[in-house]
């Protein structure tokens, strides 16, 4: 059988290889998106839909904004409705740690020279404008233009504009092997199709690293499941969406609310997952530790009842920093993976600029930090 | 002895009838039960306060209701019984349990599933409106509360259950508008043979239908349901069928009872991790069971018709079968004679439950023509048209990815109403057989978790 030829072979269909494939046609390139399962169906389905840039590191603001941009023209883009809602963010923190207040001051003054204008609030002003909060917060930092969007809708979204606009996606793709052979990457699939191209770009979350390894560059990738529920729907109140700053893993919860109705809450204790079977379980005990952590924070959501919980499988690197950039071994391969569950916002960025550094050979948006080279994720020292 | 430590959920015929043969064995199981009181839905009792007779509540079942319970009463003090209690998930070894406002954690070495059935229900246009109900509800109402959910009380779907609860509302003096079954007589001639496998539940059957007959209800057989009309505010106000020859008829109603025969509550079996298998015969995927209930997973056990749709009696000895698979699973030892003749007793009970399907099956293709604006999900308002939308827009065709894309089977019930039906719709729309769409995987809670509730420490 004849392989599939194009420019680009993307590698696993998230919402970072989805962007990519669509942004890689808008530049002109020919492309085929090769996903295991389903477009979108793994960690880019499950995670808490956060739009989120307020807490990133600074060094990550640029790509973060850039992926602002896009999530602001994401329904335009792909001609669907991805269910962004753009308003505001706000991160608190309790009265037991007031040190943190101080952190939004200093990272809202840095965040402004970096173009994310921020508004930190506490005392009456807070409270008269998200009287929500129990009487633990302290005080909060607000993003005006973040907010949320639907993870069940976008990745698959921008597979399909990307299909419109000429790309070529295949589903229930499992990738059997990879090789490079001369100029051309030829990948074939368990099912016995081939496909070719001189740049391959693995994005493929979880699952990334052994493409990674079999080209020289091993990561200590690993994985966790989010822990999610969802409440009945109840009267849309609450449009802005709201997290908690926290050293203490458990207190570290967020939730939003939909038109819909149903509030969404995410964060805490980590679950177990299992790549090799693209499954994850939410523990009982991390829904349990949700319910203590939310009444501290909005202590009338307690008279809610979730009615679902869910998790999924999302690639964590040590230093919980995505690798975004190309292979330091193999020219023609690039990377972006390992999100370590904030890959939501940033990964239509990293997709745009993905795509731009495939199709140019360098980028207008800095994305040094990101090497795969770099010190904090290397396995040889 | 200190045997293993057991929980069987539900305290219907088959976790009844298991946790008296553990018992026998000397082992004190915990039995958890969602309702206040024993006896599952089928023999579900009446309130404390309520003083109707067996013969009342049960009719044709009233000896086996009473034995049950009595069997019930003697078990009490030799288990430790806990009713109102909700199993919310299954996780390590470990049932999550919610009562009376407090979660709290069981620990087990063997856990036995009896979680009974619900009805299967096929959407009908109008029927999100208000008095609908399914059949089960609809007894569940008369059984434990003493009304009607009507004054003029249209039963429809197929199934047993069907004229069951409608001769029981007759009976309870309430007015029964018609019966319509959209199954066709000829079935049930055709599965007489196998029908013979029970003659008794066979003649309670026919004399139920000759009661309502007696009564001058209208009944119709091999109908196909139009739509349930009504209004926002007031209400279902009729019901409108073809009848086997094509005739467009309405009734006027204040209230619908409708219900397709029945499917198993695999939920927590599914959260235990069972394995599923599609079951061609009753088009519903079950968890896989060997012949005395032991599922894919260790140590986890299924019986009665959380399992497979086959009725009480079958419930009863299912029960039995899956106490004696523990024990040898456990090395107790077993009477070898009684297992053998309880798996004959139950082959026999298969057979019947055989014919009951091939009388009463599952009319799939009324929800290939279901019309458009038919609301098929009532939790998140989720038509046919939807559904057929996201197929041909998305491409989307298993089950959990139209439930991403579309909301189906994402509210409150999680399926249970739906599922069925969503999934022969999409399977019609797109092309494919109905296997190929799936299942909804199952998410804990089991049923909506208060976030108020306050944990117990592990």
């Amino acid at each position: 059988m004849k392989a599939v030829a194009s420019d680009v072979l993307v590698v696993g269909g998230g919402i970072v290889g989805s962007s990519a494939a669509f942004f890689l046609r808008q530049r002109g390139r020919s492309v085929t998106l090769l996903e295991r399962g389903l477009v979108g169906q793994q960690a880019s389905g499950v995670n808490f839909g956060n739009i989120r840039r307020q807490g990133r590191p600074l060094e990550h603001l640029a790509l973060s904004n850039r992926a602002s941009a896009t999530w602001r023209r994401m329904n335009e883009l792909v001609g669907e409705d991805v269910e962004h809602i753009a308003e505001g963010h706000i991160r608190v923190c309790y009265r037991d740690r007031p040190e943190i207040l101080d952190d939004f001051v200093s990272y809202a003054r840095e965040a402004r020279i970096r173009g994310l204008d921020l508004e930190v609030v506490s005392g009456t002003a807070l409270r008269q404008r998200f009287p929500f909060f129990g009487p633990e917060v302290l005080g909060g930092s607000y993003s005006p233009l973040d907010g949320h969007a639907n993870p069940r809708l976008a990745a698959p979204a921008l597979a399909r504009a990307a299909r419109r606009n000429g790309a070529t996606v295949v589903e229930n793709c499992e990738i059997l092997h990879v090789e490079k052979n001369g100029d051309d990457f030829c990948v074939t699939s368990s099912d016995g199709r081939t496909f070719r191209a001189p740049a391959l770009l693995v994005t493929a979350g979880a699952w990334s690293s052994r493409f990674a390894t079999q080209f020289g560059e091993p990561v200590p990738l690993t994985s966790h499941g989010p822990t999610m529920c969802v409440t009945e729907p109840v009267p849309y109140s609450i449009h802005c969406a709201v997290g908690v700053v926290s050293p203490v893993k458990e207190e570290d919860l967020y939730f939003r609310q939909i038109p819909r109705g149903n509030i969404i809450i995410g964060g805490g204790l980590r679950n177990p997952s299992y790549p090799d079977v693209c499954r994850a379980y939410v523990m009982p005990r991390n829904t349990l530790n949700q319910f203590r952590q939310i009444r501290r924070l909005a202590p009338e959501l307690k008279r809610l009842h979730i009615i679902r919980v869910w998790t999924g499988v999302e690639g964590y690197l040590p230093d919980s920093q995505p690798i975004i950039g190309p292979s330091r071994t193999t020219s023609g391969l690039y990377y972006a993976f390992g999100f370590s569950g904030a890959g939501f916002q940033i990964g239509p960025g990293a997709g745009d600029v993905m795509a731009e550094l495939i199709a140019t050979g360098q980028t207008t948006t800095p994305i040094d930090v990101f090497d795969i080279n770099r010190s904090a994720i290397s396995t040889t020292s | 002895m200190v045997g293993p430590r057991v929980i069987v959920v539900g305290a219907g015929p088959a976790g009844t009838r298991c946790a008296e043969t553990l018992v026998a064995a000397g082992i004190r199981p915990t039995l958890i039960d969602e309702n206040r009181r024993d006896g599952g839905q089928i023999y579900r009792r009446q309130p404390d306060n309520f003083k109707r007779s067996y013969a009342t509540l049960y009719g044709t079942e009233a000896t086996r209701a009473e034995s049950q319970h009595r069997s019930f009463d003697a078990l009490r003090e030799h288990i430790d019984y806990l009713p109102d209690t909700l199993v919310w998930n299954i996780s390590e070894r470990r049932v999550f349990v919610l009562h009376e406002s407090r979660l709290s954690e069981l620990p087990f070495d063997a856990l036995v599933l009896c979680t009974g059935a619900t009805d299967r229900l096929m959407p009908i246009k109008g029927w999100n409106f208000a008095g609908t109900y399914s059949l089960g509800g609809a007894q569940v109402a008369l059984k434990a509360q003493a009304c009607s959910i009507g004054r003029q009380v249209v039963f429809i779907g197929t199934g047993p259950l069907l004229y069951l609860v409608a001769a029981q509302y007759l009976k309870a003096g309430a007015s029964v508008a018609a019966v319509l079954d959209t199954s066709p007589w000829s079935l049930r001639l055709a599965a007489l043979p196998k029908l013979l496998a029970l003659p008794r539940a066979l003649v309670n059957g026919v004399a139920l239908t000759l009661a309502l007959r007696r009564a001058g209800v209208p009944m119709y057989s091999g109908v196909e349901p139009l739509e349930i009309s009504g209004t926002g505010e007031g209400g279902v106000d009729g019901l409108s069928f073809k009848d086997a020859n094509g005739e467009i008829r309405s009734v006027a109603c204040d209230a619908v009872a409708m219900g397709y025969h029945l499917r198993p509550e695999t939920q927590l079996a599914d959260l235990a991790r069972c394995e599923f298998h599609f079951d061609t015969a009753t088009r519903q995927w079950l968890p896989r069971i060997d012949p005395q209930g032991r599922s894919s997973v260790s140590c986890v056990y299924l019986a009665g018709d959380g399992a497979r749709i086959l009725g009480a009696n079958a419930a009863e000895v299912s029960g039995l079968l899956a106490a004696t698979a523990l024990l040898q699973d456990f090395k107790q030892p077993v009477d070898e004679d009684m297992l053998g003749e309880q798996r004959r007793v139950l082959s026999r009970l298969e057979r019947f439950a055989q014919g009951l399907r091939q009388s009463f099956p599952w009319p799939a293709h009324l929800a290939a023509c279901l019309p458009d604006e038919a609301v098929v999900c009532r939790c998140e308002a989720v038509t046919a048209g939807d559904l057929r939308h996201i197929v041909a827009r998305t491409g989307a065709v298993e089950a959990n990815r139209v439930k991403a894309f579309g909301r189906v089977g994402m509210g409150r019930c999680q399926g249970r109403y739906c599922a069925n039906a969503a999934a022969e719709i999409v399977a019609h729309a797109a092309n494919v057989p109905l296997e190929q769409v799936g299942r909804l995987r199952g998410q804990a809670p089991v049923k909506p978790l208060p976030m108020g509730a306050e944990a117990d420490a592990p």
